[in-house]
């Protein structure tokens, strides 16, 4: 983590090539113990990345994902209601013990106050992944995928734990981090995020790569690809992404494909590969209908 | 100083319409802390993760980046080669009342810079909006250099006997034309970062307030702004619409849901559950008037029938004129301008029958219609005179959750002519003028407060 240079390196060595830009955000953020927004549509690596991450840094990941409907008792912390209930079982039978000898009702609840009460405490705490995160002694990385599912609500709730690393649990007071989690959030934008959670994060968007950038990302994927299959793949997939599709193919339907065409044998391009292989990479009917008569002039393009 | 810079670079990205708060400016400035100037792409990167919050804003503030920071000095012309005389102490007591003059002659660029950004503040060259306010910033901006004064001095040279002071006024002229080239230069920038923002933002601005309906509808240059305009509009829309929503009905036990609950506790009910209602994802059945009479707004109308197809998951789309169709498969197969022509070619511009159409739509898709669809017509409801047939618009009205209907004619149009649309107004729950964006804009705020289930 000295440099940018030396995250890239080290990224790569996890298996996740990276733009410069994509490794400056996250230089940034663990400089400045901020969490990071990642945006970009589906499949261009956004789970991925915080997943490389926690590899290269030797952290445990700690994963949440939001889905419509999420709250408190889900992300955060719940009560062990058993444990609970048999705590107050043991506390009735020992009570009657130690209160048997009180003179009057008024000296029975003078002790009763002096006795411990733990029925709310970190014991009786069941631990979710956002309290899970900041109990981790040395720190991990905190992914929260796909924000952009949850509710508005629970984003705002969010927001004490993403500015101060700290939750408040109301029977216990502030709970605090001990280091700070690196965090990452993403979203594909199924709607906009607020501008309180915008305000409080870094943001990285990754677009689809370039061709050489993707090149690579194929090569470090799919081992034992062929170069000349890799390229052609690509520029192949990148003539797609030019084209009016419902849903363009991202980085992991090309790796999906390479791997695809690996399994196949197949060393180069032809027309006939191209289209047996074309549901892998395309995901929609009316996408695959556009393209399939195309095919042969799409290779011949480059 | 370099403080200063970072401010100025932030107002260049708010004009620019990238959102900076306080917040993000503090964090703009640790990052640059870490990142230094020395390696230009680390300083970028590092002050786009921290300032720029969506794919949009990437894009501006690389925009803004460079066209800010590729800002370099006044260039001056260099003074002559041959003919590098000193000047004269005649010549000095010409301009030595001129600070402007004595720096143009001795060439001193940081001297000229400053007086230029100085003079800059002081004219408001910041200020600037539009591309036509151009030439008079730049004459303001010369005039408050000082300008005049070397003017004058060119004068003066030029008066003095012998023509000794030619050669004077001859380089202080040729200063004069590179001072002016330069203040262009300047505004040229300063309008760039501060104003080429707006201008977009005038213009959608004035499109907004246009009304659609009048001859020859939307121009087309204005076109591609519009369908930004409006995919907006419906994403917003869709955004608020269709998620489903589960409202707790607070205070309502589920006593069954409670006490299956309470057997894990031994019969204890610990997790107390309330009684939610669930809210279904409502649908929309849009209907879209193409007819003759509507010629001109059937474009717009149809721009926001394919925006709203687009994001709407559940939606239902009819265009009609003397018949009514359903166009979903025109939509869903086609891009804008495209399934937009396709309409107006298969049922487009014939003559207006609404009775016919709303048969049509009886016939084919009453029965999908229940208390949680809302129903938008489009459409100026000139019927030609034909039987409205309110008794379906009544049934339409009684089935669904809410009929809306969107009117490109004010008012006090309706009921004019062969207008029906007072009558068919009975039958709606809202029944507006929606003539521009901006009141469409307006309206679906409204429909989203009272028409959406919440």
């Amino acid at each position: 983590m000295s440099s940018v240079e030396a995250l890239i390196e080290g990224l790569a060595s996890v298996g996740y090539i990276a733009s410069r830009r994509i490794a400056t955000a996250l230089y940034m953020a663990v400089k400045l113990e901020k969490p990071i927004l990642v945006e970009g549509s589906a499949g261009v690596g956004k789970t991925e990345l915080a997943l490389s991450t926690a590899k290269l840094l030797g952290l445990p990941l700690i994963r949440m994902q939001c889905y419509e409907g999420l709250d408190e008792s889900k992300a955060l912390y719940e009560w062990k209601y058993g444990k609970q209930l048999l705590y107050t079982q043991i506390l009735k039978d020992r009570m009657g013990e130690a209160l048997a000898d009180a003179a009057d009702m008024d000296e029975a609840m003078v002790r009763l106050h002096g006795m411990g009460d733990l029925f709310y405490s970190e014991p009786f705490l069941e631990p979710r992944p956002l309290m899970r995160a900041l109990k981790e002694d040395d720190g991990c990385v905190l992914l929260i995928d796909e924000i952009d599912k949850s509710d508005e609500a629970f984003e705002a709730f969010l927001l004490e734990v993403l500015s101060a690393y700290q939750v408040s649990v109301p029977e216990l007071g502030v709970l605090k981090a001990k280091t700070p989690p690196l965090v990452f959030l993403t979203s594909n934008n199924v709607r906009d995020l607020g501008d309180a959670l915008k305000r409080r994060c870094l943001h990285l968007h990754i677009p689809l790569p370039e061709a050489a950038l993707e090149e690579r990302i194929v090569a470090s994927r799919v081992p034992g690809i062929e170069a000349k299959l890799t390229r052609e793949l690509v520029a192949f997939v990148q003539s797609l992404r030019t084209m009016d599709l419902r849903k363009a193919p991202s980085i992991s339907e090309t790796v999906d494909w390479a791997r695809a065409l690996v399994l196949l044998h197949a060393d180069s391009l032809g027309a006939d590969v191209v289209r047996d292989t074309l549901n892998v990479i395309l995901k929609f009917e009316q996408d695959i209908a556009a393209v399939e008569p195309q095919v042969v002039e799409l290779l011949h393009k480059r | 100083m370099m403080q200063h810079t970072l401010e100025e670079f932030f107002r260049a990205l708010r004009a620019a319409d990238v959102r900076v708060s306080p917040a993000e400016a503090i964090d703009a400035s640790r990052a640059v802390a870490i990142t230094g100037y020395a390696d230009r792409e680390l300083f970028r990167d590092g002050l786009c993760s921290a300032l720029a919050k969506s794919e949009d804003e990437v894009g501006r503030f690389d925009q803004v980046f460079e066209t800010f920071f590729a800002r370099d000095a006044v260039q001056l012309q260099p003074p002559p080669e041959e003919g590098h005389q000193e000047l004269s102490d005649e010549d000095r007591a010409q301009v030595a009342d001129s600070a402007l003059a004595k720096a143009v002659l001795e060439g001193d660029a940081n001297q000229v810079q400053q007086a230029m950004e100085q003079a800059a503040t002081r004219a408001g060259v910041a200020e600037i909006r539009l591309t036509t306010q151009r030439s008079r910033m730049t004459r303001r901006l010369l005039e408050e250099m000082g300008l005049e004064e070397i003017e004058r001095i060119i004068a003066n040279a030029r008066r003095m006997p012998d023509g000794k002071g030619e050669g004077l006024a001859e380089r202080l002229e040729g200063a004069r034309r590179n001072l002016f080239e330069q203040a262009q230069l300047y505004v040229a920038r300063q309008h760039e970062l501060y104003a080429a923002g707006s201008a977009q933002a005038l213009r959608e601005e004035r499109l907004a307030r246009k009304q659609l309906n009048a001859d020859g509808g939307v121009d087309p240059v204005d076109y591609q702004l519009m369908q930004g305009l409006v995919r907006k509009m419906a994403k917003r829309l869709a955004a608020k619409y269709s998620r489903r929503r589960h409202v707790a009905n607070k205070g309502h036990l589920d006593v069954r849901k409670t006490l299956r609950k309470s057997l894990a506790y031994g019969g204890v009910p610990f997790d107390i559950e309330f009684k939610t209602k669930k809210i279904d994802k409502p649908s929309i059945v849009a209907i879209c008037d193409v007819s003759k009479s509507v010629a001109a707004a059937a474009q717009f109308l149809l721009t926001f029938l394919y925006s709203l197809n687009e994001v709407v998951d559940r939606m239902e789309a009819f265009a009609f004129s003397g018949r009514m169709i359903s166009v979903n498969d025109i939509l869903d197969d086609h891009g804008v301008e495209q399934a937009i022509f396709k309409v107006l070619q298969e049922i487009g511009f014939q003559q207006t029958d609404y009775g016919r159409s709303l048969q049509d739509f009886a016939d084919q898709h009453l029965d999908s219609l229940d208390r949680r669809t809302t129903v938008i017509f489009l459409g100026d409801g000139r019927s030609n005179f034909a039987d409205p047939r309110l008794d379906i618009m009544k049934q339409i009205h009684d089935r669904s959750r809410a009929v809306i209907w969107l009117n490109p004619e004010p008012e006090s149009y309706w009921g004019q002519g062969d207008s029906v649309m007072n009558r068919y107004a009975r039958f709606c729950h809202v029944a507006k003028q929606c003539g521009t964006i901006e009141q469409l804009e307006r309206i679906i705020e409204d429909v989203l407060r009272s028409y959406v289930p919440h």
